[in-house]
Formats: C-alpha cells, structure tokens, sequence
C-alpha cells in the first residue's frame, strides 16, 4: 500500500491535450462537441458567409423543396413562401437563438452561483431568505411564470433573457448551495479554518474549485434547457419578436404551411434538437471527465 | 471427497476492467468444520473478503471470473448450483453478515420483517416466522423485541443493528456463519460485547465462523484457526496461537510488530522540570437544543464538554481516548478555534487563546497544528502537494518568504520520507499512508510546538499506522515536540503516549500515566475499555512479560 | 408522522404565498392595473373609473389586503370576452388538462420504470447504451417540434389521426404523446441512476446472502428504496406537465387550462390568466403535499425524522 499508485504528474500545457484525449474516447462527446462548435461558427461568421440575396425574396425559389441540388447550397434545405433560403435563415436564427440561451445560462450561472455561496458559506437568516427565495421560484412550472411575467412586461429580447435568467436561477442556487454546504464540513476545510485562513480564502481557493466542475456540467445542460424554453416562447408568440428569429419562431411561422412546405417547422427543430442533445451528452462528459472516481473511464479507454 | 464442512481449494477470482485484468485472489484454500471459527487476516487490498463472496454467488459476474479452483459445501459444488439450488443454501445454510449494519440492513423495511424474510424465503409460515423473530431479537439481547419488531434500523444504535443483523442469519441455524468484518464500525466496548455474543450462539449452536477482519485483536479474540492474506494470496496459515507466537513468513511478524500495543510502554523520561505549553481549566461546551422551524430553544442542554481540565508539557505525548460522543472531537475543535467554548480557560504558556484578538490568536495558533483522521479528507483534491505544504505560509504572511517556499516544501517532504520530487503532485496520486505525510509536513510547516493528532492513524492499515507512529516519534525527538494523541482505542496510545486521559461523556474520568491507567485502573469505564481489547493483549499486560 | 408534514407544508403554503404576492406586484409593476384589465383601445375616463370602482388608486397595501380578500372568495374578476367570472372559465378546463397529464404521466412512469431498471439490470450492456441514448434524446426534443411532426406524418401524411378537438380516443394520442415524451426521457434516466444505487447497495447483498429471490430483490428490496428519488423527480415533472400542456393543447386545440392560458394572453384577458396561474399554483400545491405524503409513507426515516 505504500507504493505510488499511477501517473505522472500533470503539466498545464499537456493538460489541454490530455482534455482532448478524453474527449476523442467518447465518440458521443466528441461528435457533440464539433456539432456545437460547428453551431457557434455559424452563429459567429455564417451570416458574413451567406451568398447575396440568400435572405431577400425571391420569388423564384418560392417553397422550393429541400434537396434540389441545382439552386446552389443555400437552398438544399428548401425555401420559404418568400423565397428565403431555410437553410440561411437557420444561420440567421441561430445568433439570436444562442446569444439568448448563452447570455441567459451565464446571469443564472453567475447570480445563482454568488447567491448559493452566500446561503451555503454564511448559514443563518442570510440563508433562509435566499432558500424561501428559490423554493417560490422552484414550485412553480418556468413557462408559467416565463408565460406571465412577459405578458405584463411585453416581450423583447433582453426581457426574454432576463425571465429565462430568473426562471433557471435557483436551480444553480440550490446545486451550488447543497455542494458548498456538502464541502465546507470537509475536512480539507476544518484544516484550513484551523490554519486561520481567511474567509476569501476558504471560498476562492477551497470551496468554490471544488464547486465548480459541478457548476460547469449544470451549466452545459442548463443551456440545453435554456434554449428549449426561449423556443417554446417564441414558439408561442411570447419570445422574440419578427423581425428578430430564432429557431423556435421560425417553427411556429412554418405551423401554417404544413401541407405545403414541411420543411419550414422540420428543420428549425431538427436544428434545436441536435443542438440539445450535444449539449446534453456534452454535459455526460464533462460529468465523467471532472470527477476524479469517474475519469478513469475515459483515460485508459484506448486499450 | 472432501470431508470437511466447507473447503476452498486453489481459488483464483479475477476482474475485468478497463484498465485491464486485475487479480483478486489466487491459489487460496481453506477449510472450516462446524463448531471452530477460522479467520481470514489481511490490510485493505489483500482480497480477504473475495473467497466468502464466491461461497456466497455474490460476485458479479462479469466483470468478475472465478477462473480456478472449486468450493465445496457438504460434498456439494458450490460453484455451479442453479440459482434455485443457491437460494437453499444462502440464509439457510450458510449466512452472513456485513460491516455496515445500517447500510446492510434495507432502510424501508421494519427490522421485525427483515428477520422474518430471512425464515419466509425458507418456508417457515409466517406467523411462526414472526413468533421466531421475536424470539430470536430477544436471544440477540434487545430489549422489549415485542416492541422494537416493528421499529426500523435507524431507530436502532450501532452495536443494536449488527445484533439485529445477527438475528436474522442465525434465523434458520445454519451451519456457517460468515462474518465480514462484523465489528469496524462499531466502538470498541461494543465491539467486544458483539463477539462475546458471537461466541455465545456459536456454542449454541455448533456453527462454524468465517471470521473476515483486518484487525487482529479480533482474530485474536474468536479464531481457533487464522490465515493471514496479502495481495491476494495466503501468506500463511495455522493455529492461532501457532501464528501468534511463531509466525513463519515475515510478513506475519511484520504485522504483528505493527500490531499497537504489543510493546509495552514509551521509554520514560522525567518532564517534571520541563515546562508547560498547554493548559486546559474546567473546559465546557453546552448546546442547546433547539426544533421546529423556527430553531426555538427548548430549554435541553447537550454537554458536548463537561469541566474538562488538563495540561501538556514540552516534549510529551498526552494520549485522550475516548468513544465516539466522548467529546474528543469538541475538545479538538476547541483548541483549534473551531468551537467557542461555553466555560473555561485555554492557556498557551500562560497566555490566553479564547480572546476575541484575532491578530494575537493567529500569532498563537501558529503554534498548535493538527493532523486530521482521514488523509483523503484533509487534503484539497484540486491542490498540489506544493501548494498544500506552503498553504500555513500562505495564510501567516512574514513567517517565510515566497522565495524560500519552494526549498522548505523539499525539505519537508523529506522530513516526512517523501521525495521532493513529489511536490507537483496531486493528492489522489499518493496512497493513504503519504496522503497522511502530506498532512503531516503541511502541520510541521509553521514550526509548531504541539500538533494536534486527531485520530491521525485510525483510518490506515496496520502496517503503515505503525509507520506513521514511527514518523511521528521521529520528529518529536528532532523538533521537540508535543503531541496531543486523540485515539478512540487504548491500545493505539500505549506504546506512544507517556500519559493518558480517559474520556466519556463529555469529562475525563482518569487521567494519568500510561502504565497506571492500563495497570491500574480506577474508573470502571477504564476497566471496560480495557476489557475489551483483545484476550491475548489483556493477558500480555497483565503478566508483564514484554519488556519495555 | 407529523413533523415532517407540517414542515413541509408550511414551505409548500410559503412558495404559494410567495406566487400570490409575486403575481400582485406584477400587476401594479406596468403602473396601472387597469390597462391589465381593460381592452387596450378603452377610453381614459372609462380606466379611470374602472380603477376607481376596483379601489386601483388606493394605498398598496389596502389594495394587497383587498386582493387577498378576493383570492380567498376565490374571486379573479370577470373575462373580458364576456364578463363571465374568470374562474368558470378555468373551472372548465381544468377536467381536461388533468386527465392529459394524468394519462402522459401514467405512461411516462410505466414506461420509465420498466426501461430504466433493465437498463440498470445490465450497466453499459446494449439495451443500457440504447435506453440512455434514446431517453436523452427525448428529453431534449422541444414538445412543439414532436407535436408538429405528428400531425405532419399521422394527420397530413397518413390521414389516421385527428388535429384538433376531444371528441373520441384517437383525438388524445397525438397530445398524450407530445406530453409523455420529455418527463418520460427524464425520468428514464432518473430511475436507472437511482436503481443502479439501490443494486449497489449492501441491502441487496444481504439479501441475496439470505437466499432471497433475484425477482424479489429487485421488486421488494431495490425497487422500494429507488422509488424515493423516483417520486421526487416525478412530482416535479408533474407539476411542470403544465408547460407541456400550454403547448399540446394549444397545437390540438385542446380545451383545457394550457389553451385557455394563451388564449387569454391573446385576449389580453388578465382575469383570466391571473386566474389560471392561481388554480394551477394552488392545483401544484396540492401535488407538493400529495408528494411529501407518499413520500413519508415510504421512507420510515423521513417519518419519524
């Protein structure tokens, strides 16, 4: 038992690489991850990328059906009633409809995180205000009160990301909370108490390093969530508003040509649905790659 | 044909992992006849408990392969029954218990139903199960079973659940009971009244015992017969008192030189020149208790500590033992700051260490380190070694310059028998043994004049507890210091500490020498702690035939 | 028993109260009332003496108490549309949203507890790798999506299946199976994570030591103690069919609480959204306390915690 039980230590640099190693064995993950990279590239340069005239109308190309080669690649997903490529048009929703999930998951992350610290670290009234605070959030379904509070505040984008912000925020909150509460009775925490340290000190180097990689997995699957909410607002006319897109407007607009142009709903949500599920077996993988009993699992696949 | 009861022969069980094929035992045999209680010995890792698992069909298979070998119970292959076969056996034949009771024992179910389960899967009626329960929870010595049938394991104490558990395997009297380390979880005078118990139904009964356990003092209390596994293989076997007094192999005496206790009393030196470093006046701790959602007070008190007083000189080893609910830990938490005390004076060479000064307290505090029970624990995952040592620098600026970190962190690993290189690694890197070096070089990182040992070896193996012990003797000579060795067992103490206190109930009940408390005790709760240490160390102690 | 209840309840009757106080000030946060109430077209004079006769320019807090009031005769104001009281209307709806969710949700654990202990039967096997794939995905496919794929292949393509209305057994298929499949992928997961502990555990090794049937092993040791974390989550997901329902039944036209909502959103009618959210939150209070009851039957520590 005295002897050293594995591998060589860690240097930063080889810590990326090691990152990616992990991530090339679970296929899953790693196919996941290029999607939603691939995803985010779109966001990012697509639209600078798209031929001219792809989002005009063009009445030539007017519901013009999916996998007809010969209208150039913009249109091998079909077009719209206006003659708007769908497949340009997933380009364009896709900013909003990442910048409002991402914008959305970070406030909740940020917000729920300092306020879990604060109920977890400082116990007492400071705690229970904060507690009472998160179950009100959490015994009422989100789009119920997402449904509410933008009826009375009228939609816009920022007000969309402010409810999906609040309406996720206690689910960090509690996470957060339980783990610092679950934490700061460790005994690696009792030393440093005894040592003196300071209260700054137990939270940014002792407890919130290990909160975080729980934080990062509630993160990934939150965003997950995140967007198939902002969807379903918007897919119900309460999220963003025309002429701004995502994804879910862009099914709710197609609801109309069923019959005719299936393509409009089916791809939109082919492209949420992918996006989720990456993002959720993202989330499997950054679960098992943070947690030290776990990461076995994936390091020493290769044999 | 083999004629006894139960035999292994030349089993080797082996897993599939990922990380390739790992063997857990190989090439071990045994036998046990009805009536006698073999012991199987071995530290963490040694695949003690793989060999009962297979009699029991409770290796998952895969990733588990029992790849040789053969088991047999009554003239019967027990290593391919059908499973309708293995269910006559399990429970009826051949039972078992488990180290956990409470996490053995299904916490939805009332304890009452879990033993009469036991008798219904053998076709016992249940209205005569239940009649049997009762009984068997009355023979197990828990009070009013009529009652308590129908409460459910948490409502029940430590020793209590393993006697509950204990009900239910001699249910259908079978003619083996298999025991998996039936007692480490429990406090040592209960521990010693759940084996005198076993003993007891075993002369009842004519049961044989597999008795599966790293603790010697166990094996020394019940075993006729004891094999000593390592690694998964037997190192060696025989008649206990054979391999108690004449060990063959030298891994046997190597463990049963780290066996505490067994080497009389620390080398004496007079310390009633040397000076006071810790004084500790009529300590108390009172909690209220407090319900409802309102946390209002109810006016009960817990006495977590009761007038507690004691003092530590330059140089010594002050044992305090005690069970848990002793009030050890609040004593600990107390000198360490942790835990305001209610009552009482903590003097460090005469001056205070309860004023509200925190700059003041910090500078004193420097002075009191701590090594904590569990190695893994006590170590931030997410920090290397480097930065674990350096931490007391780190949080007492001035007392070393961050220039100077780097070679005090090598110069403290290789105080504590570990190599410099090892610095930029991570703690879940080192076994439990290092993990507790590190823990120890980060307490010798302020130059302290005492460490506070909390219970810093109880959660090792044998071997490297006696290691640490030798570290920790080590380092007292060069750096002259004081220990505070809290302990929940006496025999951890004995060879260590030059004196010690007894604690029960939140108070120290004796307190004295080493020699006198073992020797000649006063209180009689010393007397049962010293009661339930193992015969053969109770006989040791008593004709003095060890030298010092 | 009665600890735990109590405490739970009085947390449940806070997170209510909570609602009732967040719902008023939301109310009074666009200024006044009256607009909520109103048509957006009306005239000044006729908000203005609307607000009057409501006591809008009151003191707050004599407004608070008298909305308090009216919440206790369960009184919500009347519809726009028609002047009916706003909570008949959600009376009315309320039947038909309860039997869907009663039915997704009825699915959604059947199939859940059959699929997530196999799957837990045989960790990492192909059915485990098939069931955990599969349940991610549906729990990751937004509702609105699936419902309008359905109608695409089973009502425009194939001609089987109706789009709209309640009227016969096959209207409720598409909506069941827009509402079953989210909580179901969720609740696979849950219940394979929670059987995988239970199999775990040292409880089931003794009983197997004691000769115990595999089958009773699973249904009577393990089952039981995986179901804790079970009805959790599943009352959680109950109380969220909600969400699913604003869309099923806005999709189906389904005459219940969830199409009531948006139709009221459209409306602008605030009666008888306010009166919605209420009957729901007071409905998923009900729910919480149904809950933490099974919840304290089965775990005898909770009981006498």
């Amino acid at each position: 038992m005295s002897d050293m039980t594995q591998t060589a230590p860690l240097r930063p640099e080889s810590a990326v690489a090691e990152s990616f190693m992990m991530l090339w064995r679970d296929k899953f993950a790693f196919v996941s991850a290029l999607f939603l990279l691939l995803v985010t590239a779109a966001a990012l340069f697509g639209p600078a990328l798209l031929p001219d005239g792809a989002m005009t109308m063009n009445l030539r190309g007017r519901n013009a059906p999916p996998f007809e080669w010969e209208r150039g690649w913009v249109y091998l997903l079909g077009a719209d009633n206006l003659g708007r490529a769908v497949l340009a048009r997933l380009v364009i929703a896709s900013r909003y409809t990442l910048m409002i999930a991402v914008s959305a998951v970070l406030i909740s992350l940020v917000a729920g995180t300092v306020l879990g610290l604060l109920a977890g670290y400082c116990r007492g009234r400071v705690e229970t205000v904060i507690v009472r605070g998160a179950d009100i959030l959490m015994s009422f379904p989100s789009l119920l009160l997402a449904l509410i509070v933008l009826f009375v505040l009228s939609p816009s984008v920022s007000n969309v990301v402010i409810v999906l912000a609040i309406s996720r925020l206690a689910v960090y909150l509690r996470t957060c909370r339980a783990e610092v509460m679950e934490i700061r009775e460790r005994q690696f925490v009792t030393a440093a108490r005894a040592l003196g340290a300071s209260h700054a000190r137990m939270i940014f180097i002792h407890i919130l390093p290990n909160v975080i990689p729980t934080l990062m997995t509630l993160a990934t699957l939150e965003f997950s969530a995140v967007m198939l909410s902002e969807s379903s607002l918007s897919f119900l006319g309460l999220g963003v508003q025309a002429p701004a897109v995502t994804w879910g407007l862009m099914v709710a607009e197609g609801r109309g040509y069923l019959a005719s142009a299936w393509w409009l709903s089916f791809w939109p949500g082919v492209a949420i649905s992918l996006t989720a599920i990456s993002a959720n077996l993202l989330a499997n993988w950054v679960r098992t790659a943070t947690d030290p009993a776990q990461r076995w699992r994936l390091e020493w696949r290769a044999k | 044909m083999s004629s006894h009861l139960l035999e292994v022969r030349d089993l080797g069980v082996r897993f599939h992992t990922r990380a390739g094929v790992v063997d857990a035992v190989q090439n071990v045999s045994w036998h046990l006849d009805r009536g006698e209680t073999l012991a199987i010995l071995g530290e963490s890792g040694s695949g003690k408990s793989v060999s009962a698992s297979a009699i029991m069909g409770l290796i998952d298979m895969p990733p588990g392969e029992i790849h040789s070998g053969s088991i047999t119970f009554d003239g019967r292959d027990m290593l391919n029954l059908t499973l309708a076969e293995r269910r006559q056996v399990n429970g009826k034949r051949i039972a078992m218990i488990f180290q956990d009771p409470l996490a053995a024992l299904n916490p939805v179910y009332s304890v009452g139903s879990q033993i009469t389960e036991s008798m219904i899967v053998h076709g016992v009626p249940p209205t005569e199960a239940r009649k049997r329960a009762v009984a068997l929870l009355d023979r197990v010595a828990i009070p009013e079973p009529e009652r308590r049938f129908h409460e459910y394991p948490h409502q029940f104490s430590g020793g209590q659940r393993q006697r509950v558990m204990l009900a239910a395997a001699i249910a259908m009297q079978p003619d083996v009971l298999i025991a998996d380390e039936p007692t480490s979880a429990l406090d040592v005078t209960v521990q010693a009244e759940i084996l005198k118990l076993l003993k007891t139904l075993q002369a009842e009964t004519g049961m044989g015992i597999l008795m599966i356990t790293h603790d010697l003092g166990v094996v020394t209390e019940v075993a006729d017969r004891v094999i000593v596994m390592r690694r998964g293989e037997v190192v060696e076997q025989g008649a206990l008192s054979r391999v108690l007094t004449a060990p063959e192999r030298p891994y046997t005496r190597q463990l049963l030189d780290a066996v505490p206790g067994r080497h009389g009393f620390a080398a004496r030196e007079d310390r009633a020149k040397t000076e006071t470093l810790l004084e500790v006046k009529n300590l108390s701790k009172f909690y209220g208790v407090t319900s409802g959602i309102m946390h209002t007070l109810t006016g009960r008190e817990i006495r977590a500590l009761n007038d507690v007083s004691l003092t530590l000189t330059k140089g010594e080893v002050l044992g305090i033992v005690g069970e848990s609910g002793s009030g050890k830990s609040t004593l600990v938490n107390t000198l360490l700051g942790l835990t305001t005390p209610s009552q009482g004076e903590v003097l460090y060479r005469g001056q205070t260490m309860l004023s509200g000064d925190n700059r003041a307290m910090s500078k004193i505090r420097r002075n009191i380190q701590v090594v904590f029970q569990d190695p893994t624990a006590s170590l931030n995952p997410r920090m290397s070694v480097r930065r674990i040592i350096a931490e007391p620098w780190a949080v007492h600026k001035g007392v070393l310059p961050r220039a100077q970190w780097r070679g005090r962190v090598a110069e403290l690993l290789e105080q504590v028998g570990l190599s410099p290189d090892h610095a930029d690694r991570y703690p879940h890197q080192f076994s439990g043994g290092q993990r507790q070096r590190i823990a120890i070089a980060r307490a010798l990182a302020l130059q302290p004049e005492i460490i506070i040992c909390d219970e810093a070896v109880s959660a090792l193996d044998v071997s490297v507890q006696a290691q640490v012990i030798q570290l920790l003797k080590r380092l007292r000579q060069d750096h002259g210091l004081s220990y505070l060795f809290v302990a929940h067992d006496l025999p951890v103490v004995q060879d260590f500490a030059d004196r010690v206190a007894v604690m029960q109930g939140g108070r120290i009940v004796e307190t004295g020498r080493t020699e006198d408390i073992f020797e000649r005790p006063e209180h009689p709760y010393t007397q049962k702690l010293l009661d339930s240490r193992p015969a053969e160390e109770r006989e040791r102690s008593r004709r003095k035939e060890i030298p010092a | 028993m009665g600890f735990y209840l109590r405490q739970r309840t009085i947390q449940s009757a806070i997170s209510l109260l909570g609602l009732i106080v967040l719902v008023f000030f939301l109310a009074r946060l666009t200024g006044n009332p009256a607009d909520l109430f109103l048509p957006a077209d009306t005239p000044q004079a006729i908000r203005d003496e609307y607000a009057a006769r409501h006591g809008f320019d009151q003191p707050v807090i004599v407004q608070f108490g008298a909305y308090l009031m009216d919440l206790l005769r369960l009184d919500f104001g009347e519809s726009l549309r028609d002047g009916t009281p706003a909570l008949d209307y959600v009376l009315a709806a309320f039947p038909t949203t309860l039997l869907l969710s009663f039915w997704a949700m009825t699915i959604s654990l059947t199939i859940a507890i059959v699929t997530g202990s196999v799957a837990a039967w045989h960790p990492g096997g192909v059915f485990d790798r098939i069931a955990s794939l599969i349940s991610l995905t549906g729990a990751s496919i937004p509702n609105f999506w699936i419902a309008i794929v359905g109608v695409l292949v089973f009502s425009v393509w194939m001609r089987v299946l109706p789009t709209s209305g309640t009227g016969t057994p096959w209207h409720w298929i598409l909506p069941v199976a827009v509402l079953f499949i989210r909580p179901c992928g969720v609740l696979v997961q849950v219940v394979r994570s929670s059987m995988l502990a239970a199999f775990a555990s040292p409880y089931v090794k003794t009983a197997r030591a004691r000769g115990v049937r595999e089958r009773a092993v699973i249904f009577v040791h393990a089952l039981r103690n995986a179901m804790l974390p079970i009805i959790t989550v599943a009352g959680d997901q109950a109380a969220g069919m909600i969400n699913g329902a604003v869309i099923a039944e806005t999709i189906f036209g389904f005459p219940g609480i969830g199409k009531l909502l948006i139709d009221a959103i459209m409306f602008r009618d605030f009666a008888v959204i306010q009166a919605a959210v209420m009957i729901t939150a007071i409905a998923i209070f009900i729910l919480n306390i149904g809950i933490d009851l099974l919840y304290s039957m089965l775990d005898p520590r909770v009981r006498h915690g």
